[in-house]
């Protein structure tokens, strides 16, 4: 007997038969589900896109004029012979795991995930299926995050001592969700916290949309280090180091990322602080949502999936690398933003 | 342990010489002597014996974070230290114990005599007490090389900042084959008696490169010229009835090269050498290749066979202690002259030789002389001012080495891999191929001579053109040429070209070329008839 399988895994991208539609494509298809916002899961040019009520609006405001429609967490919808429904993944705000069963068998790709609870995002669910599918971008051992807190006065720490110096904090983080979770994890007793504007108008859609963030300012030209002193400046790694952090004079800069776990990176990348936060599951995050899926089989898409992988099948798992031209978000690879 | 680790993350995290130096300072001015003592050391590449194997921490390493030792070792190259590894895998916890640092050395040196359990029950122990940054710091205290940044000159600079003694002072002072075991802070950098040690060596006067050609320089009667030899940098010094031989990286060498031995008999008690170190066989008009001196320098014990197939002879260049007595304060032209006289009664035999220097007249005499290097088996000239004193660590003005160009070929990436440490998630190690007719056949493997910024381009690119993986090596697609810069070329049964070279590097991503335009397997062979 040969039966389509519930996903295939094309080089369009994560293919249902049963439903004919797509998650996360990379080319241009007719019928796009979206596990969330950042740039390597939404594309641009699909014919129709469905993604949660609370991601969607982030969508629209980065890919413009789009057909889409949303979809509540938990929902059940059929799309042909597939019945769909999206869980919260913990990523970032909105972001989403895709469930999809048919004839009783159950897959779920989970996009991108985290399993803490980061106080912004709707907190992981582990979803029960048959076949999971998984990240691996920090899929080694040596990859533990600390909880929020203990980053959280690190870097309220910094911040205060940078004040106490007369020098502004510049803190890197990516504009969609990182940079929300770091600014809601401030103390705004130090000082004022100012957004670039790439971070700044991603904050509007969510406050729009009744996301609850604390109160920003927009970094326009006029904002300066004599108008806001003791600031804290959230902006995206490409502007840190250029002409742009000028205006806020005596300056320390930081980067939050999970890359900044290894101190080689962190001496090439972090300017000053590295902080280590992410935004994706760690080593114990990974195992932990795999082992609560209750799966057998695993399909690990991106990252350290060699090795990750091979550590599952020894762990009585059966998991295979997925082959993709999608890599996910690496801290050097060209456009990631997610970590 | 606390002091010191806040030290070394402050250091570590700072990017701005001066708040490293105060930083150190305050350390030096602060911390208990006998933990100022060992951050000089530590900070220096000295280390305690270690009491571990660097096997067992792996081992109890991946017991203690419950992961198969095959996952750590995969974990290790993308960390790129087994310290730092090992601090990454356990399990995150803050520091319980309030042990200074000297002490945690202590107890790891009574970890030397004991019987395993022992050991493996303290280093669990200590990984359980010590969190974060300490606990890095303990596990680089065994496996060493405590790579902070802070460079011999910054270290000096604290030292002369916490103490008010002057930095070329407190340099010579910190040279040579102390070990925190045997001296205190106090006998090291403050007592009045210095030169206690007969091996102690002065620091190095090291050149700047000399980018653009002597052109610049003043009147050529101010200029000496001499060879740059292409060996290893020594300083050779005869004090109390015996020799010591020094590398430039403080390293004690004088096993490794038992001719020198003589040097005792031929020149008088209380003379200090700095010269080269080369294979030069008799009546031979050049000395050998670097790679001919290469066995030689692996090895604490000479074979006879090695010994007489690759003869040793330092090259000597300049004299720092003469009957005695120091005399780098001594104008170069000087100095030269007391060589001379030192070398004049040397048997033809002594495994000692004056260096010669080069006549010149004008500065295109210069350039005559560098064309003329690579037969001379030498890898460019130095030039040094006649009035200059001998001068510790890399001074700009003074002495200029004027390399050669390197011998470059065009030649097509086709395989990629992941750096480590700092690179870890760049592609930074590439293997490049030349054509043999219509297949590319591999020669040469680089990491370094791009910019992050490119290195990036190619990692993104990489990802995107990926034929094949073989673990963590990247088949891609060949496309891309660079232009590959090395010293030196020979014949190398090992490779499957046969040909193995020295220093190679990229020294520019040649976007303008095609694939088609690259360098073939017969410009190569041709490089090697010509340099090898």
């Amino acid at each position: 007997m040969s039966r389509d399988p519930v996903l295939t895994f094309t080089p369009a991208g994560i293919y249902c038969p049963a439903g004919d539609f797509y998650i996360d494509p990379w080319r241009r298809v007719d019928r796009a589900l979206i596990t969330h916002g950042h740039s390597d899961h939404a594309r641009w040019g699909m014919g129709h896109y469905l993604a949660t009520h609370e991601a969607l609006p982030v969508i629209r405001h980065r890919l413009g004029d789009i057909s889409a429609e949303g979809i509540t967490y938990a929902e059940e919808r059929m799309i042909g012979g597939a019945k769909v429904s999206f869980h919260p993944a913990g990523h970032v705000p909105g972001s989403a795991q895709i469930r999809v069963e048919v004839a009783g068998e159950v897959w779920v790709a989970s996009g991108d995930y985290k399993v803490i609870d980061d106080g912004l995002s709707t907190p992981f669910e582990p979803v029960r299926c048959h076949h999971f599918i998984t990240e691996s971008t920090f899929g080694l051992p040596v990859f533990r995050w600390e909880p929020q807190s203990v980053i959280a006065a690190q870097i309220n720490d910094w911040w205060r001592t940078c004040a106490a110096q007369g020098k502004t904090a510049v803190l890197g983080a990516y504009s969609l969700g990182k940079a929300q979770r770091l600014m809601s994890m401030l103390d705004p007793s130090i000082g004022p916290v100012l957004c670039h504007a790439a971070i700044e108008s991603t904050n509007a859609v969510m406050r729009a949309q009744g996301i609850r963030l604390p109160d920003t300012v927009l970094a326009h030209k006029d904002i300066t280090a004599k108008t806001h002193p003791a600031a804290m400046v959230i902006a995206p790694p490409s502007a840190l180091g250029s002409t742009w952090t000028k205006r806020f004079g005596p300056q320390e800069t930081g980067f939050a990322s999970g890359w900044m776990a290894m101190r080689g990176v962190r001496r090439r990348r972090a300017g000053d602080r590295g902080f280590v936060i992410s935004d994706h599951a760690d080593w114990t995050g990974l195992l932990s949502a795999i082992k609560n899926t209750g799966a057998e089989n695993i399909y690990v898409t991106h990252g350290y999936t060699d090795n990750f992988t091979r550590y599952l099948n020894d762990s009585d798992w059966t998991a295979q690398v997925v082959p993709t031209q999608f890599e996910g978000e690496n801290l050097d690879s060209a456009g990631s933003e997610g970590e | 342990m606390r002091d010191f680790a806040a030290l070394f993350e402050t250091i570590d995290q700072s990017t701005k010489t001066t708040n490293k130096v105060k930083a150190l300072a305050r350390y030096f001015q602060e911390a208990d002597p006998q933990d100022r003592l060992w951050t000089i050391a530590l900070f220096s590449g000295r280390r305690p014996k270690r009491a571990v194997t660097t096997a067992k921490l792996r081992e109890w390493g991946a017991e203690a974070a419950s992961i198969p030792l095959w996952l750590f070792e995969e974990c290790y190259p993308v960390v790129g230290d087994l310290a730092e590894t090992i601090a990454l895998i356990l399990p995150s916890n803050s520091t319980t114990n309030t042990d200074s640092l000297s002490l945690w050395i202590r107890s790891l040196r009574n970890m030397n005599n004991v019987e395993e359990p022992t050991q493996k029950n303290f280093i669990l122990n200590a990984w359980a007490q010590l969190g974060g940054t300490e606990r890095f710091v303990f596990n680089k205290l065994i496996t060493g090389g405590m790579r902070v940044g802070v460079s011999q000159k910054l270290m000096t600079r604290a030292l002369a900042q916490a103490t008010g003694r002057s930095e070329a002072e407190l340099a010579h002072r910190l040279m040579g084959n102390w070990h925190p075991d045997d001296t205190t802070w106090h006998e090291l950098v403050e007592a009045e008696d210095a030169s206690a040690d007969a091996s102690r060596p002065y620091p190095f006067h090291l050149a700047h490169a000399l980018e653009d050609g002597p052109e610049g320089l003043d009147d050529p009667a101010n200029w000496r010229a001499e060879w740059k030899w292409d060996g290893i940098r020594g300083q050779l010094i005869l004090r109390g009835g015996t020799h010591f031989v020094w590398s430039r990286g403080e390293e004690l060498m004088t096993d490794r090269f038992p001719e020198l031995a003589r040097a005792v008999d031929d020149l008088p008690d209380g003379t200090v050498l700095d010269g080269e170190l080369l294979v030069w066989r008799t009546a031979k008009p050049t000395p050998e290749s670097f790679n001919t001196l290469q066995p030689r320098i692996g090895r604490k014990t000479v074979p006879r066979k090695l010994l007489k197939d690759a003869p040793v002879v330092l090259h000597a260049y300049d004299l720092l202690e003469w009957q005695g007595e120091d005399i780098r304060h001594l104008p170069f032209a000087q100095r030269r002259d007391l060589l001379e006289t030192a070398c004049a009664g040397l048997p033809p035999e002594a495994a000692v030789k004056l260096s010669p220097q080069l006549p010149f007249t004008a500065l295109n005499d210069l350039h005559r002389y560098r064309d003329r290097a690579r037969s001379a088996q030498a890898e460019g000239l130095m030039l040094k001012r006649a009035d200059s004193p001998y001068l510790a660590g890399r001074k700009k003005g003074d002495w200029w080495k004027w390399k050669l160009a390197p011998l470059t070929i065009d030649a097509v990436m086709i395989y990629a891999q992941a750096g480590s440490g700092r690179r870890a998630t760049l592609f930074t190690d590439y293997t490049f191929a030349v054509w043999d007719g219509d297949a590319l056949v591999t020669f040469t493997k680089a990491y370094s001579g791009l910019t992050d910024k490119e290195f990036r381009e190619i990692t993104a690119w990489v990802r995107k053109n990926t034929l094949q993986r073989f673990g963590p090596v990247r088949q891609v697609a060949p496309h891309h040429v660079f232009e590959i810069a090395f010293e030196g070329i020979q014949a190398s049964p090992r490779h499957k070209s046969g040909i193995a070279l020295r220093f190679p590097r990229m020294l520019r991503w040649r976007h303008d070329k095609p694939m088609s335009e690259a360098n073939t397997l017969d410009d190569l062979k041709e490089l090697l008839r010509l340099y090898g």
